[in-house]
């Protein structure tokens, strides 16, 4: 691990506490159960538009929708973050009526998939364009800290690797820096951008070394690894709550999945699929939770149970709703409010 | 007591900022400094903790805003220049634009654009953006040309819960004065008939305002009455105001000191021609600037935009029609 792994206390894997890692396990299941399901639909042509799944970065991405407060942090997710929405108490049929096109979704049917929020809620949607969230996060930051509101929240967003070759989320986490803001930055570090390898996406051996050029703490952990993800990241959130400012937070992993489902992933290497990157963080972290005596494999199987009715539940109310009428939309991309 | 084009801008911000708690700016060097055209000269006195100096990263100070302005607050962002607003474009049109549409939840951001052509500026610090982010659905781009509404207008703009692009000519910052900010009230989104005539109209906005009526004033020596509209804001495009003008005189010419390809003066003619053709007695004409990068030399620069002298010649030519 990196000299540069971590300017604030880590907690101890054995402190984590065992109600929020069974949570966390829990969350992971319903996301895969979930996002297995989407793969099933969009092959049998039930879904229009892409599909993109974050198999294998759900330790990752849960740890975080887990840590944070729903009550009052700010959660911003990307493409391969149905885990850490799924954490941070974003409904399932908030995604299944969006990637079937209900009329009843968040968007409505004028956004599809992974573009979706409830803003709301503190959940800001996605727009296709990377590491553009990151200032917006820190603009939602400085808004409650003008408010006077900022005390003890935390705003928090993902990104891949590639991401973090854009000039938005340099500006973005810089000005972040120079705001000092309670801003937690995740940055799977999957492999891949699409097919671009990461040593043609950056030169630097690992990213959390950018975290000292921008004055913000740096983390890295095993994003396979439940337990080290749920230890790193609760550091970070505490740290940003506290005071400490940005944490950029690193996790490295291998995305087990295409880009997007119509994308068969076979420019990955069987040798890095083989490799402890390509291991399963769902099958790490029930194992983790088992050894540890959170639950029982016969506790688990029920969990996944449930997570296949409530997925076969919330697909089949979906599908049974109408998509959006062309005739009754209003077409109306001002509110006017205010217009004289 | 007059005010300058500049004046009414910093007097709007000093007093929204006064008005609304919500309000605050952001843009490089607006602090201590003033900003780069002394538009917010002062404030960070009174306002230390609503008038934020933002790193030059258009891209930031654009996403940052649009995350204030859904968490409750007005944010006014300078950009420096209009032109650097291409480094913010994503989060102005994909991220503002698109957000009420996608959630309903509006974004009531004010993009501060120092836009238009002063002489040595060069080809970039000079441009003009209104077709740009016109052309982008869920934004509102206004684009002033006088002192009163250099200050009514950035007024609307902040308290409109959508998206403004505020385009303010630098070329009239310190040269157009008015002894008051009273108006006559006209609302955002409507056109101004600024100067009535019957034999021609030209459809304008911002600093080409005032080289129309030069223009209309010279040929006002010979008889001929030529109208001249001034849109205040492109969109919303005033259709109305515009097709009762040509009703009126029968012939159109579309002005603007942006690039020739599409944009506001094709907008409006299109507009015109699809929907006023019956009105029309010539063929409706475009003057544009030229379709080449903004030139630095004065004498180059001056040629470049539309010139009272070219517009005279364009109306020569549309009234011999």
């Amino acid at each position: 691990m990196s000299l540069l792994k971590s300017t604030s206390n880590e907690l101890p894997t054995k402190q984590i506490d065992g109600e929020l890692m069974r949570r966390t396990l829990r969350v992971m299941i319903l996301a895969r159960t979930l996002e297995s399901k989407l793969s099933s639909l969009y092959k049998g042509g039930k879904i229009v538009g892409g599909v993109y799944l974050g198999t294998g970065q759900e330790a990752f991405s849960a740890s975080l929708g887990c840590t944070l407060d729903q009550e009052k942090d700010i959660f911003a997710p990307l493409i391969r973050d149905q885990a850490g929405r799924t954490g941070f108490g974003e409904e399932i049929i908030d995604a299944t009526r969006t990637y079937l096109g209900s009329a009843k979704g968040p968007m409505k049917g004028r956004d599809g998939n992974i573009h979706r929020g409830r803003p709301d809620r503190r959940m800001p949607a996605m727009i296709s364009h990377l590491g553009a969230a990151v200032s917006l996060v820190a603009g939602m930051l400085v808004a409650r800290r003008m408010q006077g509101k900022l005390d003890g929240v935390v705003g928090a967003t993902c990104v891949g690797d590639g991401a973090t070759s854009t000039g938005s989320f340099h500006e973005g986490l810089n000005m972040a820096a120079v705001e000092k803001l309670p801003l937690v930055v995740l940055v799977a570090d999957n492999q891949f951008a699409y097919s671009t390898p990461r040593e043609r996406q950056f030169a630097c051996d690992s990213l959390v070394k950018r975290a000292a050029g921008y004055g913000v703490a740096g983390h890295e952990v095993d994003g396979t690894n439940l337990e080290a993800c749920l230890a790193t990241i609760q550091s970070a959130v505490r740290a940003a709550r506290e005071g400490g400012g940005p944490q950029l937070v690193v996790g490295r992993l291998l995305r087990l999945c295409g880009h997007g489902e119509h994308d068969d992933g076979s420019y990955v290497p069987s040798d890095l699929k083989e490799s402890e990157l390509g291991s399963d963080c769902l099958e790490i972290g029930i194992s983790q939770v088992v050894a540890r005596g959170l639950a029982s494999e016969e506790e688990i199987t029920q969990w996944q149970m449930e997570a296949a009715e409530e997925v076969q539940n919330a697909v089949a109310i979906s599908q049974k709703e109408a998509g959006p009428d062309p005739y009754q939309e209003d077409w109306q991309a001002v509110s006017e409010r205010g217009m004289s | 007591m007059s005010f300058t084009y500049i004046d009414a801008i910093q007097q709007a911000q000093l007093d929204l900022l006064r008005e609304r708690k919500e309000v605050f700016l952001y843009g490089q060097d607006i602090g201590n400094f003033g900003g780069a055209f002394k538009a917010t000269k002062g404030f960070i006195e009174e306002f230390p903790d609503r008038v934020l100096d933002a790193p030059i990263s258009e891209d930031a100070m654009a996403g940052m805003a649009i995350g204030a302005a859904i968490s409750g607050m007005r944010p006014i962002v300078e950009m420096q220049f209009a032109d650097f607003s291409s480094i913010a474009f994503n989060q102005i049109v994909n991220q503002a634009g698109t957000h009420f549409y996608r959630t309903g939840i509006p974004v009531p951001i004010t993009m501060r654009m120092p836009c238009g052509g002063t002489p040595g500026s060069g080809p970039f610090h000079s441009q003009m953006v209104e077709t740009l982010y016109a052309h982008y659905p869920g934004i509102v781009v206004v684009t002033p040309a006088t002192v009163a509404d250099a200050y009514h207008l950035l007024k609307a703009s902040v308290l409109l819960d959508d998206p403004v692009v505020f385009c303010e000519h630098k070329f009239l910052y310190r040269w157009l004065k008015s002894k008051s900010l009273d108006y006559d009230g006209l609302p955002l989104g409507s056109a101004r008939i600024t100067r009535p005539g019957k034999h021609a109209t030209v459809v304008t906005y911002s600093a080409m305002v005032h080289e129309a009526v030069r223009a209309a004033n010279r040929l006002a020596e010979e008889g001929w009455e030529i109208e001249v509209v001034d849109l205040r804001s492109v969109k919303p495009l005033d259709m109305d105001t515009v097709i009762a003008s040509v009703a009126r005189t029968g012939r159109l010419l579309a002005l603007g000191e942006a690039f020739p390809w599409g944009g506001v003066t094709a907008a409006v003619v299109s507009r015109v021609v699809a929907e006023g053709f019956h009105l029309l007695d010539a063929p409706p004409m475009r003057l544009n600037a030229k379709d080449t990068p903004i030139p630095y030399h004065p004498d180059l620069w001056a040629v470049h935009r539309p010139t009272p002298e070219s517009i005279v010649q364009k109306l020569r030519e549309l009234l011999n029609l």
